[in-house]
C-alpha cells in the first residue's frame, strides 16, 4: 500500500497511447463507454468489434493481456448477479442441457455482461497508462469544479496514509492477542472506526495549518497546465470515433 | 490486489456499484445531471460549513470513508460484512460535506478501480451518496429534536438513520431501475429483493455506525456534526457563582426559506412528472390478488369514495394526467400538515421559553 508514488495500477511505460493528454484520454473512455451503451444488444458482432477495439488500444499502450484480464475481476460479484437473471426473468422459455432458460433472461445477461465488462476494460486501461496526478489534472480540464478536484486530489494523497494508519492499529489489536472472529468483536472494530475517523479529521485539520502558513488561500495555484493539440485529439478520438461508426453500423444493419 | 486475495478466502458481503449497461443511456444521464446539481449544492454547503479548510478536511474525511469501507466485520465463520458509510459521514462531518465526500469516493472508484460504470456514476452518486446521506440526515436530525438532548440519544438516532438510509437506498436504486432498466426482471421481484437484502445489511451497517458515532462522541464530541447541539454553553465562576459566559455571536444561517421552496418545487415535480410516466400495471401484490381472484372477495375499502382514491383525482379521465395531479396533491397536503405541526411545535416551545424566563 505505502509503495512510493506512483499507485498500483499504472503500469509505467513509454508508449503512444501514455504520451497522450490526461484529458483527450479521459474524454475518449467516457465517449467510447457511451456509444457502447447505446449500442442494441441484438447486434452481437459490434461487441465482438469493440473489444478488438480495445484490444488494439492495450497493444499500442503495451499493457500485457494477462493484468489486464486480472483486473477485470472486480466485476466477478456482478456476473453472479447476471448468471440469475436466466432464471428468473419470466417470458419465452429455451432449454439448453435439459436447463430451462428464459430468452428475455438470457438477452439481458448477455447486454448488461457485455456492456459492463467492456466500460471496466476501457477503464482499466485509462489507470494503467494515466499517472494519478495526470488524470486529476485531466478532470480539472475537463471543467471538473476546482474545489471538487483538489478534495480528491487530498484522498488520493492521504488514502494510503490513512490505509496505513488503519493497518497499523489492526497490528497494534493483533498483537495483543485480538482476533476479529463474530459481530461480539464489533464494538472493538467500530472503536478503531471512530479513533481512525479522529486522527483523520486532527490530520486535515493540521495539513489545513501548514497550507495556511504556506499562503493558502482556498485555491491552488495551477502549475502544471496540460494542454492537447490538436494531432492529439485526433489520436485520442480515433476509439471513440471508430465505435460511434459500428454503433451506427449496429442500429441500421 | 489484496481484495482479490480476501476474496477468495472468504465470502464479503460488499455492496455492488452499478455497472454501465444496467441502465439505459437517457437515465443515465438525467441521473448524471442530478448527481452534478447535487455536487454543485453540497459543494457550496461544505464551503458555508468549513470555508477555506474544506478541501483539506472533506479530501481527509473522503480518504477516511475510502479506508472504513476496507474494514472487514465478520459477522459469522467465513462470512463479513463492511461499512458503506453514508450515514456515518452525515453524521461525523454534516450533510454537505458527507455528499461531497462520498461523490468523490465513487469517482475515484469508477475512474481508477473501474468500481461502477462511468457512465452510471450518475445513479452510483445519487443513490448511493445523495439519497443515502439525505434520508439518514433528515432522520437523524428529526430524532435528536424529538428525543432528549443527551449523547445516548444521538447514538440511538444515528442507529435509526443508519437503518433506513440503506434500504432506502435500495428502494431509490429500484426506482431508477424502473424507469431505465434495460433487463426485463419483473419490478416486484426486484424490488423484494433489493429491499430484503439491503434491509439485512441496513441492520450491520447501523449497529457499526451506532457503534463508532458512539465511540467518537465518547472521545470528541465536538467532532461530530450531528452531536453539536450537546455542548452546555460555558459557564465562568466568579465568586463562587456560575456565570454565562460571553456568548460567541451567532453564526448567520442560511436562509431556510430557499430551502423549502427547493424542497416543495422539487417534491412537486417528482410527484407529478415521475408518476405521470410510472407504469399504470398493478403491482405485484394486487396482481396475485387479480390471478388469484382474491379480489372477488375485498370489500370496497371506506376511503374508496374520496376525491383521491387509488392515486387518481375523480372525474379527470387521462389515468396519467389524473395520477400526476393527486401526486402533486399528495405533496401539498403533507407539506401542509407537517408545516403545521412544526409551526405548534415551535409555538409551543416559544411560550415555554417566555413563561420560563
Amino acid at each position: 500500500m505505502g509503495s512510493g508514488h506512483a499507485h498500483k495500477l499504472y503500469r509505467h511505460a513509454h508508449s503512444p497511447v501514455h504520451e497522450l493528454p490526461p484529458h483527450t484520454k479521459l474524454a475518449a473512455v467516457l465517449g467510447f463507454v457511451v456509444v457502447v451503451v447505446s449500442t442494441p444488444r441484438e447486434a452481437v458482432w459490434a461487441f465482438a468489434l469493440y473489444a478488438l477495439l480495445l484490444g488494439a488500444v492495450a497493444a499500442r499502450a503495451r499493457v500485457p493481456a494477462g493484468f489486464l484480464l486480472k483486473r477485470l475481476l472486480i466485476e466477478v460479484p456482478f456476473v453472479a448477479f447476471a448468471l440469475l437473471m436466466p432464471f428468473v426473468v419470466p417470458g419465452e422459455q429455451t432449454t439448453f442441457l435439459g436447463v430451462s432458460l428464459s430468452v428475455p433472461g438470457l438477452w439481458g445477461a448477455w447486454n448488461v455482461l457485455a456492456k459492463g465488462t467492456l466500460g471496466v476494460a476501457a477503464s482499466v486501461l485509462l489507470a494503467s497508462t494515466t499517472e494519478l496526478r495526470a488524470l486529476l489534472l485531466g478532470l480539472q480540464r475537463l471543467r471538473l469544479p476546482p474545489l471538487l478536484v483538489q478534495i480528491a486530489s487530498f484522498m488520493i494523497r492521504y488514502g494510503d496514509v490513512i490505509t496505513d494508519e488503519m493497518r497499523r492499529m489492526s497490528v497494534a489489536r493483533r498483537s495483543r492477542g485480538f482476533e476479529a472472529r463474530g459481530v461480539r468483536h464489533w464494538g472493538v472494530l467500530a472503536k478503531s472506526a471512530g479513533a481512525l475517523f479522529i486522527r483523520s479529521y486532527e490530520r486535515g485539520e493540521r495539513v489545513h495549518l501548514a497550507m495556511v502558513s504556506r499562503g493558502y488561500t482556498g485555491t491552488m495555484p495551477v502549475i502544471d497546465e496540460v494542454t492537447a493539440t490538436r494531432a492529439q485529439w485526433t489520436y485520442a478520438a480515433a476509439l471513440p470515433l471508430t465505435a460511434l461508426l459500428i454503433c451506427l453500423l449496429g442500429w441500421t444493419l | 490486489m489484496r481484495s482479490c486475495n480476501s476474496f477468495a478466502r472468504r465470502l464479503i458481503i460488499r455492496d455492488v456499484h452499478v455497472p454501465d449497461g444496467f441502465i439505459n443511456a437517457p437515465v443515465s444521464a438525467v441521473a448524471g445531471v442530478v448527481a452534478a446539481g447535487a455536487v454543485a449544492v453540497s459543494l457550496r454547503g461544505a464551503r458555508r460549513e468549513l470555508d477555506e479548510r474544506t478541501a483539506p478536511l472533506a479530501g481527509l474525511v473522503a480518504a477516511f470513508i475510502f479506508a472504513v469501507q476496507m474494514l472487514n466485520f465478520p459477522v459469522a465463520a467465513g462470512t463479513s460484512g463492511h461499512l458503506l458509510g453514508g450515514a456515518l459521514a452525515a453524521i461525523l462531518v454534516g450533510p454537505w460535506t458527507g455528499v461531497l465526500c462520498i461523490a468523490v469516493v465513487l469517482l475515484m472508484q469508477g475512474i481508477l478501480f473501474a468500481d461502477g460504470g462511468l457512465t452510471a456514476l450518475g445513479v452510483n452518486i445519487t443513490v448511493m451518496g445523495v439519497v443515502t446521506v439525505v434520508v439518514a440526515y433528515a432522520l437523524f436530525r428529526g430524532l435528536v429534536l424529538v428525543l432528549p438532548r443527551t449523547r445516548r440519544s444521538v447514538t440511538v438516532a444515528s442507529f435509526a438513520a443508519a437503518l433506513v438510509s440503506v434500504p432506502a437506498a435500495a428502494a431509490a436504486f429500484t426506482l431508477v431501475y424502473a424507469i431505465g432498466g434495460t433487463t426485463d426482471v419483473p419490478l416486484s421481484k426486484v424490488l423484494t429483493a433489493m429491499v430484503g437484502v439491503h434491509v439485512l445489511i441496513g441492520i450491520g451497517e447501523a449497529v457499526i455506525t451506532m457503534l463508532t458515532v458512539g465511540a467518537v462522541v465518547a472521545v470528541r464530541p465536538d467532532l461530530v456534526y450531528g452531536a453539536r447541539g450537546l455542548t452546555a454553553p460555558l459557564k465562568l465562576r466568579v465568586d463562587g457563582e456560575l456565570v454565562d459566559a460571553a456568548e460567541p455571536a451567532p453564526v448567520a444561517a442560511g436562509s431556510p426559506k430557499k430551502l423549502w421552496i427547493g424542497g416543495v418545487v422539487t417534491a412537486l415535480v417528482l410527484a407529478g412528472f415521475v408518476s405521470f410516466y410510472a407504469s399504470a400495471s398493478p403491482d405485484g401484490l394486487e396482481k396475485v390478488a387479480a390471478d388469484k381472484g382474491i379480489d372477488a372477495k375485498v370489500e370496497e375499502h371506506a376511503a374508496a369514495g374520496s376525491p383521491l382514491a387509488d392515486y387518481g383525482v375523480k372525474d379527470v379521465d387521462n389515468a396519467r394526467l389524473s395520477g400526476g395531479l393527486a401526486g402533486a396533491i399528495g405533496v401539498g397536503a403533507t407539506l401542509a400538515v407537517g408545516t403545521g405541526a412544526f409551526w405548534v411545535v415551535r409555538r409551543r416551545r416559544t411560550s415555554q421559553e417566555t413563561a420560563a424566563v
